[in-house]
């Protein structure tokens, strides 16, 4: 789905990352929202002036403050600036959230409701009224009326009407949440509920208004470049389905950015498989009945928050980034690590396991454009050790099983692995989840990923 | 009647904003034009230059620049082209 919110997202990175490579970014920073909404152009909301509040917002969060934080309306982005250059380390968002709601953005969209729309024709069978299981319905002057005392919500009256003439409406950002952690508060005001969230970034992909924004690391990442410190960059195996050339060109342009060095996230991810599998078998064998991945951090997130009995069954071994990381900084002593990939839920698995940043691949092509690098131009790096094609496969739903099952080989031992995926974090899924917690397990083996066909289908991915 | 020759810009900024779904229009273009058409990818054109990045994605008929080109735009373009 083409989609100007994502757009705007885009050009904004990419502004922002111009102008810090000019040295200009103190100055230009208040100058950019009204740049892009001169008095004489459009605007794509009310005003210009609503817009360019957006905008301002959005380049907070992209100074890694979250709109929450505002304390003084009046202070300039130049400010903000100055005091994101003074912090060492990018915000802990360890025990907050990486997403934020720019109310300036929000659209405060009425609560989902069932709504009768003028192609009702006023039908003699009226099933609407007869099905209505809280006789809610009505007809007034030949057309159906909803008594909203009354009226649940259910749809019906929406899935029995002749004539598709009633609708339900819909809040988009609470329909995607999985756990119901969107609300407004007594204002009318939306939140993010910090013990409900799991930072699946749901609600940051399904907004049209693009009203929630990410906590960025982009000026971090590239303040440490600047200062030449030794950063090494780990690619998430997703990337090879987002750009238009091949993986070894996308290493040269990362290393052109000034990366000390370029990894694969698979060649964690291989590890990650080989520990699974180790787990799995001896889980087994000592009688456990069940045991479900955990790379996803959204769906352990969840699990962590929601359903702490089932924590038992959830893998010990660390993630493929975990992995990763270990090995950039076995080989560059000292180094600062950064992951690279389509997540919003590993900024908080990383600020918790000691990862340096997290940038989204959006930001990596930010920087990208900002520098003029085009993968096309780029030489093929050697990839010294190019990982498995099963650890790459990692990012696609069913690859974890496919890696695990591959790993063990065939069954020597008593037990087979027997495997469901959860191929996406929804109500439905969550529901699914505390059934099986309950005691009715679907298999031994259970593939959890928080994204509709795994990581490449990610929040922040490029493909959209 | 030669060809007219529809270069997409694939730039990393047109790429970001846009130039990835139009990659993928000659599956969209009527018929009529598509015998006409000869679409390729282009590296960076060079267009969005330092400030102008509001135009990306941009690509190139025959040779004219098309800002914030969108599939309805080049199509429209194409077909006054060929009337001409």
């Amino acid at each position: 789905m083409a989609d100007g919110s994502v757009f705007l997202r885009r050009e904004l990175m990419i502004r922002f990352v111009r102008a810090f490579y000019r040295n200009t970014l103190e100055t230009e920073l208040d100058r950019i929202p009204i740049e892009m909404r001169p008095r004489q152009g459009g605007s794509s909301r009310c005003c210009i002036y609503r817009d360019r509040a957006v905008i301002k917002y959005r380049l907070m969060s992209l100074l890694g403050f979250s709109c929450e934080e505002e304390r003084d309306e009046a202070r300039t982005l130049a400010d903000y600036y100055r005091e994101a250059v003074t912090r060492e380390k990018p915000v802990n968002i360890a025990e907050g959230l990486p997403l934020s709601v720019c109310e300036a953005g929000c659209s405060e969209c009425p609560s989902a409701k069932v709504v009768i729309t003028g192609n009702c024709r006023g039908c003699f069978s009226r099933p609407c009224m007869y099905n209505c299981p809280r006789g809610a319905i009505s007809v007034v002057n030949q057309v159906s009326v909803i008594d909203y005392s009354k009226c649940i919500n259910c749809g019906k009256c929406v899935a029995v009407c002749p004539f598709r003439a009633i609708v339900k409406t819909t809040v988009p950002c609470e329909e995607a949440c999985p756990t119901g952690a969107i609300h407004k508060d007594s204002d009318g005001h939306t939140r993010i509920c910090v013990e409900k969230c799991i930072s699946c970034g749901n609600c940051f992909a399904k907004c049209p208004f693009s009203a929630i924004l990410e906590r960025s690391q982009l000026l971090d990442v590239l303040r440490s470049l600047q200062r030449k410190e030794k950063v090494v960059a780990l690619i998430a195996p997703a990337a090879a389905s987002q750009i238009h050339g091949s993986l070894e060109q996308l290493f040269t342009a990362v290393s052109r950015l000034g990366f000390a060095d370029v990894l694969e996230v698979a060649l964690g991810a291989e590890e990650t498989t080989a520990h699974e599998a180790e787990e799995f078998r001896e889980k087994m064998n000592n009688g456990a009945k069940l045991m479900t991945t955990s790379c996803c951090p959204a769906y352990v997130e969840l699990v962590r928050k929601f359903l702490p009995d089932f924590m038992q069954f959830v893998s010990t071994t660390p993630s493929p980034m975990i992995f990763a990381s270990e090995l950039a900084r076995k080989s560059l002593p000292g180094c600062k690590v950064v992951f690279i990939g389509p997540c919003v839920a590993k900024r908080m698995e990383a600020a918790r396991k000691n990862i340096d940043f997290v940038l989204s691949f959006e930001e990596l092509f930010a920087m990208f454009a900002g520098q003029g690098i085009d993968l096309m131009d780029c030489e093929p790096w050697p990839i010294a050790r190019p990982a498995g094609l099963a650890a790459r496969n990692f990012a696609r739903s069913c690859g974890v099983t496919e890696a695990v099952l591959q790993e063990l080989g065939g069954f020597k031992d008593g037990f087979k692995l027997d495997a469901k995926a959860i191929n996406g974090i929804d109500k439905k899924t969550v529901a699914m989840l505390k059934l099986y917690a309950a005691g009715k397990l679907p298999a031994n083996f259970l593939e959890v990923m928080s994204c509709p066909g795994g990581c490449v289908n990610g929040p922040c991915s490029l493909k959209k | 009647m030669k060809k007219m020759q529809l270069e997409i810009c694939c730039g990393t900024t047109c790429y970001m904003l846009g130039a990835n779904r139009l990659l993928n229009i000659e599956n969209e273009m009527p018929s009529h034009l598509r015998s006409h058409a000869v679409v390729k990818a282009s590296a960076c054109l060079g267009l969005c230059g330092n400030r102008d990045l509001a135009g990306a994605p941009y690509v190139k008929l025959n040779g004219e620049v098309i800002g914030e080109a969108t599939p309805e735009k080049i199509f429209s373009r194409m077909q006054a082209l060929l009337e001409e």
